[in-house]
C-alpha cells in the first residue's frame, strides 16, 4: 500500500489561520480605511460587500476546492494542479502563473515588512519620540529611510544602511521558517502569530476609542472622526452620485481581491496541503470571515479616526496612499498620543505580524513546484529559491527612488495578472472541471451547507464581473504604464524596462522548470 | 456621525465579528473528519468521456 509521504496541515485550526495570516496584510489596515474615507465613506461599503458576495468568497471557496482537489492528486504545486485539471502539458505553464506572481511580489513585500519592523524597533527603542510631532521630519525619515530619493543610496554609505539590516533579518527569517515547512514551520507559526496581532489590534483600538476630544479642537472626537469612515455620503455628495462611479466599483473590487488574496495561487497551494476529505467549505468561510473581521472591524476604526483626532479633518477628506498613511500620517499621530511609543510599537509590530504570514505563503507555492518538479529536497529548493527572491529583493532595494521599481512589479504582479489568473481559475472551475463536478468537490467534506445560488454565481456572475471590472481597469491603466515601459525617463536608468525584464527573466526561468516537471510528470503518469 | 453612519458600522462591524464567531465556534465544535475508505463509485479515473 502506498503511503502518502506529501506534507498535510496538521490542524484543520492551523490551515485556517495560515490562510488568514496569508490573507491579513497591510492593506486591512491601512488601504482599506483610506479607500474607504476616499470613496464616500459607508457608502463604499455597498460595492465592498457586493464584490465579497459575488467574487471574493465563491472564488476563494473555488480556490479551496482546485487546491484540495489538486492535492488530493498528488500535487502542491499551482502548475501541477493546472495540468491535472487541464489534462494537458499546456495546463502547466498556465498554473505557472500562480508561482511566479507570488514571488514577484514577495520581492517588493519584503521591503515593507522590513519598513514595519523597522518603526516597531524604533518605537520600542524611543527613537520616534524624539522626532516629536513635526511631520517634515517624520517624512523624511521615512524617505531617507528607504532610500526614495536615489537610486543605490542604501547600499552607497559608509557603512551597511538599516533598511537593509532589517531586511536582511526578514529575509533570514522568512527562509528560515519555509525550510522548516508547511506544518512545522508556516502552521505553528501562524498559530502563534494571527492570535498575537489580533491582541495588538484589539489594544492599539480600545485606545483609540477611548482617545479624548483633540484640546485646541474640541470637535475633533473620534466619534466624528469615525463619521469619514462610516457616513454614507460625505457632505455635497449623494448615494447615487457615489455608486455611479466606475471607479468606485473597481476601487472596492480591488481591495476585496487583494484583501482575501483570491487569484494569487496561494489558498491553491495552502488547500492542496488538506487531506482529501477535509472540509474546504467552512474552512473558506472562515479564513474569509477572519480577514473581514481584521479589515472592517480592526482596519476600519483604527487609522482615520485617530489620524482625524489628532491632525484634523484635512488628513482624512484626502486620505494619503497606503505608504503615506502608515509611515508618515500615523506615526505623527502616535507622536502625540499618551503612552504613543508603545502604542506605536503594538501597531507596527501588528503590522510586521501581519506582513510576515502574508510573505511566508509566497515561498510556498515555487517550493511547492521546485520540489515536485526538480525532485529535490527542501533545503535545494529553499536555496534555489532564496538566491532568486535575494536577487529580486536587493534589486527592489538598489532601485529605491521614488518606489519606482516597487510599483512597477506591484502594478504588473498584484494588479494586472491577479486578475488573469483568478478569471483563469473562476473559468476553470466553472467551465472546464465543470460547475456540477466543481460543487461535488466544494461539497465534499463539507460541514456547512453552501448557498444554491451558488453554482450560478461561480458559473456566470463570478466571471462576468472579474472580466467587466478588468476591462474597465485596464482601459484606464495600461496606457499609461505601457507609456513608462517604451518611452523610459531621459535623467535616469529606465527602471520601469528593468523591472519588467526582471519579471520575465523569472518568468523564463519558472517556464524552463515547469518544462522539467512536465517531462517528469509525463513519465510518472501521462495526462 | 450621523445616525445613518452609527447604523451601517454596527451593521458591517457587527456583522462580519458575528460571521467569524459563528465560523470558530462551528469549526471548533465540529470534529475533523476521519479520513476514510472510498467505495468504487468514489473513483475518479479521471477519464473525460
Amino acid at each position: 500500500m502506498a503511503v502518502d509521504k506529501r506534507e498535510h496541515w496538521g490542524t484543520r485550526i492551523g490551515a485556517i489561520l495560515a490562510v488568514t495570516g496569508s490573507a491579513v496584510g497591510l492593506g486591512n489596515f491601512l488601504r482599506f480605511p483610506g479607500q474607504a474615507a476616499k470613496y464616500g465613506g459607508g457608502a463604499f461599503l455597498i460595492p465592498y460587500l457586493v464584490a465579497f458576495l459575488v467574487v471574493g468568497l465563491p472564488m476563494a471557496w473555488a480556490e479551496w476546492a482546485l487546491g484540495r482537489y489538486g492535492g488530493a492528486r498528488g500535487h502542491n504545486s499551482s502548475p501541477g494542479i493546472f495540468r491535472t485539471l487541464l489534462g494537458s502539458r499546456k495546463g502547466a505553464y498556465v498554473g505557472m502563473l500562480g508561482t511566479l506572481m507570488p514571488v514577484m511580489i514577495y520581492m517588493y513585500y519584503l521591503s515593507v515588512e522590513a519598513w514595519c519592523l523597522a518603526y516597531a524597533w524604533d518605537y520600542l527603542t524611543g527613537h520616534f519620540a524624539r522626532l516629536g510631532t513635526d511631520l517634515a521630519a517624520i517624512e523624511n525619515q521615512f524617505l531617507g529611510f528607504v532610500g526614495a530619493g536615489q537610486d543605490g543610496i542604501l547600499f552607497g554609505g559608509a557603512g551597511v544602511s538599516r533598511m537593509l539590516v532589517f531586511l536582511g533579518f526578514c529575509f533570514l527569517t522568512n527562509t528560515v521558517l519555509i525550510y522548516r515547512g508547511v506544518n512545522r514551520g508556516i502552521e505553528r507559526f501562524c498559530n502563534l502569530a494571527m492570535p498575537l496581532l489580533i491582541v495588538c489590534a484589539l489594544i492599539v483600538l480600545a485606545r483609540v476609542l477611548t482617545l479624548p476630544a483633540h484640546p485646541a479642537h474640541p470637535e475633533q472626537t473620534v466619534a466624528n472622526g469615525l463619521g469619514y469612515m462610516w457616513n454614507p455620503v460625505k457632505p455635497g455628495q449623494t448615494l447615487w452620485g457615489v455608486l455611479s462611479n466606475p471607479e468606485v466599483w473597481m476601487a472596492a473590487t480591488g481591495q476585496i481581491f487583494f484583501s482575501l488574496s483570491v487569484g494569487f495561487g496561494l489558498i491553491l497551494t495552502y488547500a492542496s496541503y488538506l487531506k482529501p476529505d477535509d472540509d474546504v467549505a467552512l474552512s473558506g468561510l472562515t479564513a474569509c470571515a477572519g480577514n473581514e473581521f481584521c479589515e472592517v472591524v480592526l482596519g476600519g476604526m483604527i487609522a482615520i479616526p485617530a489620524a482625524f483626532v489628532f491632525l484634523g479633518p484635512s488628513v482624512v477628506q484626502s486620505p494619503p496612499g497606503t505608504f503615506g498613511m502608515g509611515f508618515v500620517t500615523l506615526p505623527n499621530v502616535f507622536n502625540q498620543m499618551p503612552l504613543g511609543s508603545f502604542f506605536g510599537f503594538l501597531f507596527f509590530f501588528l503590522l510586521f505580524l501581519a506582513a510576515i504570514t502574508s510573505s511566508l505563503s509566497m515561498l510556498q507555492p515555487s517550493i511547492a513546484l521546485l520540489e515536485e518538479g526538480l525532485k529535490i529536497g527542501r533545503r535545494a529548493s529553499v536555496s534555489i529559491l532564496a538566491f532568486i527572491t535575494g536577487t529580486g529583493c536587493l534589486f527592489v532595494a538598489y532601485f529605491s527612488k521614488g518606489f519606482t521599481a516597487l510599483d512597477t512589479l506591484d502594478f504588473w504582479m498584484a494588479n494586472f495578472f491577479i486578475f488573469i489568473f483568478a478569471t483563469i481559475q473562476s473559468v476553470v472551475f466553472a467551465w472546464v472541471l465543470g460547475i456540477d463536478r466543481g460543487m461535488a468537490e466544494l461539497r465534499r467534506g463539507a460541514e456547512i451547507r453552501l448557498p444554491r445560488i451558488l453554482p450560478f454565481v461561480l458559473k456566470y456572475v463570478s466571471p462576468t464581473y472579474l472580466l467587466a471590472i478588468f476591462c474597465l481597469w485596464a482601459w484606464k491603466n495600461l496606457p499609461e504604464r505601457w507609456e513608462a515601459i517604451v518611452h523610459p525617463p531621459a535623467d535616469g536608468p529606465p527602471v520601469v524596462l528593468f523591472s519588467v525584464l526582471l519579471i520575465l527573466a523569472v518568468g523564463v526561468f519558472f517556464a524552463l522548470i515547469v518544462n522539467v516537471a512536465n517531462k517528469s510528470w509525463d513519465k510518472e503518469k501521462p495526462s | 456621525m450621523t445616525l445613518a453612519g452609527w447604523v451601517i458600522m454596527v451593521l458591517a462591524c457587527g456583522g462580519f465579528t458575528g460571521l467569524l464567531l459563528w465560523c470558530v465556534r462551528k469549526v471548533v465544535v465540529t470534529p475533523e473528519a476521519p479520513e476514510h475508505l472510498h467505495s468504487q463509485i468514489d473513483i475518479d479515473t479521471h477519464d473525460k468521456e
